[in-house]
């Protein structure tokens, strides 16, 4: 069904090619969009009630001198606000203290992810999807300003300067504002020039966040979860504690008497109360007494779901990549499996989402990762046009891949129970969906269970004569309405991206397969998706294969990095990390993804209850040239921590089908004690801009394995590490 | 009807007694600077201050706060937490910024009772607040910066 409605409103999706990230990624047809968007005429706002003064559809200049940067992306925390708002402000000259965002509406024509097809967030691809198109949109802005300035002045467009904010020309000057409306009524230049990087005022220098101040006041009207739509209701949902369960009988008229109750919902896989306040719908929910029908549900637990990959391990699966043999004989093997839990993303703002569905058209109010999904999906329940479903973006507080939703299930259950009140009330009203941090956590949507085998042989001479590599786990795309789209010859690319051809190494001998077992655990994207696996085995490996030929970690290393990316930032970081403090023990890592490369030192103590602490992380990274060098160190320190979060303490199983965690007291993030002090250095680099906030992810769980091995003698080959006692 | 003192005015709520604050603040009253997160005290998204100290507000119960100065983020405006802000600020802590309401009045909270605090003090008085953006390096550092801010 999904397909079709895909299809139907994005006609390039069929034709496109797919690589990874399966469907989102469609370049294709979306580029020729773009390029109209950026040359649309003047005076066609992007939201609607257009603002006056100039607006294009990247940047509006309105005559109280504001400039807003209009984002397609959504910020949740990944600073691509700010991002967009630097390069606009760069190629328009303007002060930074003029600048502000607006998210911009669902419309895929103007507002596409150029490496996606869609109008969407993730891949880390914001930055590096929107370099060219946000400094065009600012250079044009600034064409048109320059010339309403020399048609006012009567001078030649040459002879007129912009600087900070001010346009000038000999003894004339006229702020932006000033010369707002005017520019609004120039012609749109045909092209551009940008600058140069030595023209640069903000690119790789600093622009301030345009988020922060409101983050540090309540961040009053930026999450969806404090939308407040005037009458609006509220509503929680009761779902099937196992995934694909359906709703066999419901007693809800407990829930009914109590207080603040307004309606419970039925629906056939769950039931939703309707009340007054979130905690008058939590209560009631409490008080629902349900019976559930699991005969299609997944009815496994963790405990069967390992016994049956561990069986695949044994079994070959579908190759993926085969190195020529070496021909080197062993003299050595170690082969080793390795077990990754499913995660749950867990992030700080729980899902939510605001609906208000009169019949005819339908405003949906949340952190929308993928608007053009949110779009058609929501308007393909409530039975009307994508055109007249609209969808307002809210900052997210927090994703890590859990808002970029391929089925939008939580924006199509807000709508289902929108329709459902409709058809019972007669009368439209604003209904605030909340879900829990119980409906989180055990809702599904993980980053999927992983096992890997490797057997891997040095020769005499202590150089690698083969790599064996299997991987068994979900595909993220497998068993949905993207399968055909996403899955290659039998291989999902979002488990094994990271190896063979998309490894930063040339491993001599490396034969790889792959198994994609059917389970009925939805999946998704986890901040460095595959990644969060892939870098894990390959790293600890390749320090395991090291000490065994008697090579020091970075000098083996190097001798099968080809890139010389990857081996720039091995090598300052290893140098940057300096002398090892007395008592601690170092383990390092290196890695690429989504175009960019980190390498991580973590230096670590073990304590004397047996328990890891990272002191601190030493990080060199290449993602291109650096826009903002803060957000960038930012990001790595935020990515290492989410990564070292999980591979320290979090897990989520199943018993019979059921998740066994349930809330922060037993999914058990990291907190303040246990985040080392990290530093980052930059490399320099005029290469276009790679991704930032999924990189600093999967170096750091194989660095401080490393790091616990060579103190420990212990290879942690089964995640977290509190199944061990070391967390 | 409870008269709760909210951010130094008086405000009387409908909600019955056994409502949890954050749900009074941010339904019924629409201050929706205190968060929720996970509602059993285990992320801090929801801290205030009670009487001064900091508590999660989905754990009190507005029946029992009659008479208690509560402050909420949109109120915090002492020298601590006036700080702590301008820290959070020059340092760009914040990144998604959900759970930022309750580390600032955790921040404030524990300058107001020790001035200049060591790493250890940090840990310890930052440990119930959650960051899944692992803000946390940026926090340390922010705090001892709010702290030479106070000293002025």
């Amino acid at each position: 069904m999904l397909d079709r409605i895909i299809a139907g409103a994005v006609p390039a999706v069929r034709a496109a090619p797919l690589s990874r990230r399966g469907f989102l990624k469609l370049s294709a047809g979306a580029a020729g969009g773009l390029m109209l968007g950026a040359a649309l005429p003047v005076g066609r706002a992007a939201a609607e009630g257009a603002a006056e003064g100039l607006a294009t559809p990247f940047v509006h200049i309105r005559p109280d001198n504001s400039v807003v940067v209009i984002v397609k992306h959504l910020d949740k925390g990944q600073g691509t606000a700010t991002g967009l708002a630097t390069l606009v402000a760069e190629e328009l000259d303007a002060d930074a203290a003029q600048v502000t965002t607006e998210f911009a509406p669902a419309n895929t024509a103007l507002y596409a992810n150029t490496l996606m097809g869609v109008q969407g967030t993730g891949g880390s691809t914001a930055m590096a999807n929107s370099w060219q198109q946000y400094r065009e949109a600012g250079a044009t802005a600034r064409a048109m300003l320059v010339a309403a300035a020399a048609e006012a002045w009567g001078v030649d467009p040459a002879a007129v300067t912009v600087a900070g904010g001010r346009v000038s020309a000999g003894n004339n000057s006229a702020t932006f504002g000033d010369l707002a409306e005017a520019a609004a009524r120039q012609t749109v230049p045909g092209e551009v020039t940008l600058k140069s990087p030595d023209q640069w005022v903000y690119i790789g220098k600093s622009f301030p966040r345009v988020d922060v101040a409101r983050k540090t006041e309540g961040s009053t009207g930026m999450f969806g979860m404090d939308a407040r739509i005037e009458g609006m209701v509220h509503a929680v949902s009761l779902r099937s504690p196992r995934f694909g369960g359906t709703l066999s009988s419901l007693d809800d008229s407990a829930a009914r008497a109590l207080p603040g109750v307004i309606d419970v919902i039925r629906l056939p896989d769950r039931a939703t109360v309707i009340a007054e306040s979130t905690w008058a719908a939590i209560r009631a929910r409490d008080a629902l007494v349900a019976e559930w029908d699991f005969s299609a549900a997944e009815n496994r637990g963790t405990d069967e779901l390992r016994a049956e990959y561990a069986a695949l391990l044994d079994r070959e699966g579908t190759p993926f990549h085969a190195a020529e043999p070496t021909g080197r004989e062993a003299a050595q093997v170690i082969e080793a499996d390795y077990f990754f839990p499913y995660l749950a993303h867990a992030p700080m703002e729980p899902i939510d989402v605001t609906v208000r569905f009169d019949g005819q058209t339908a405003n949906f109010w949340t952190g929308s990762q993928i608007q053009t999904l949110d779009q058609m999906i929501g308007a393909q329940v409530l039975g009307i046009a994508p055109e007249v479903v609209t969808i307002n973006t809210l900052w997210g507080g927090g994703s890590f891949g859990r808002r970029a939703i391929y089925d939008s299930h939580y924006v199509a259950e807000a709508a289902m129970v929108a329709k459902a009140w409709l058809a019972a009330h007669g009368q439209a009203r604003p209904i605030k969906l909340v879900w829990t941090r119980e409906d989180d956590i055990r809702g599904g949507y993980y980053r999927p269970m992983h096992m890997h085998r490797v057997r891997a042989g040095l020769d005499a001479e202590g150089n690698i004569a083969f790599w064996q590599h299997r991987v068994v786990g979900q595909g993220i795309m497998l068993g949905t309405a993207f399968e055909a789209f996403a899955v290659k010859d039998g291989v999902d690319s979002s488990s094994v991206e990271g190896l063979g051809e998309s490894s930063p190494y040339a491993i001599p001998g490396w034969t790889a397969d792959v198994h994609h077992p059917r389970v009925g655990v939805p999946v998704l994207w986890w901040r460095s998706v595959g990644h969060t696996h892939t870098a894990y085995v390959v790293e600890t490996m390749m320090d395991e294969l090291a000490q065994a030929a008697g090579a020091d970690p970075v000098e083996f290393r190097l001798r099968h990095l080809t890139d010389p990316r990857a081996r720039a930032v091995l090598e300052l970081a290893a140098d940057k990390a300096g002398a090892l403090p007395e008592g601690l023990t170092r383990g390092i890592a290196v890695h690429k993804s989504f175009g960019s490369y980190v390498a991580e030192v973590a230096d670590v103590r073990m304590r004397e209850d047996g328990k890891v602490k990272v002191e601190r992380v030493t990080c060199a990274v290449d993602c291109g040239v650096p826009i903002n060098p803060s957000n960038i160190r930012a990001q790595i320190e935020g990515g290492l921590g989410y990564g070292l979060s999980a591979i320290l303490r979090e897990e989520i199983t199943l018993t019979e089908g059921e998740v066994d965690q349930s809330n922060f007291y037993d999914y058990t993030p990291m907190r303040i004690t246990d985040m080392p002090e990290v530093e980052v250095h930059i490399l320099p680099s005029t290469e276009a801009p790679t991704g930032i906030g999924e990189p600093g992810t999967p170096p750091i769980g194989p660095a401080v394995a490393n790091a616990v091995r060579r103190a420990t003698g212990q290879a942690v080959r089964e995640l977290p590490f509190s199944r061990h006692g070391l967390a | 009807m409870i008269t709760l003192t909210i951010n130094g005015a008086r405000r009387e709520v409908s909600a019955a007694p056994d409502t949890p604050l954050l749900w009074v603040l941010r339904d019924e009253l629409g201050l929706t600077g205190t968060k929720f997160g996970c509602g059993v005290a285990a992320c801090g998204a929801c801290t205030v201050h009670l009487d001064g100290a900091p508590a999660r507000s989905c754990q009190a119960l507005v029946g029992d706060l009659e008479g208690v100065a509560i402050t909420t983020i949109e109120g915090a405006d002492d020298a601590a937490a006036r700080a702590v802000r301008a820290a959070w600020v020059e340092l760009e802590v914040p990144q998604c910024g959900y759970c930022q309401s309750g580390q600032i009045l955790s921040a404030a909270a524990l300058l107001a009772d020790t001035p200049k605090p060591t790493d250890a003090d940090i840990d310890a008085a930052m440990d119930g607040n959650l960051c899944r953006c692992a803000t946390y390096a940026r926090i340390r550092k922010a705090i001892h910066r709010a702290a030479e801010i106070m000293e002025g």
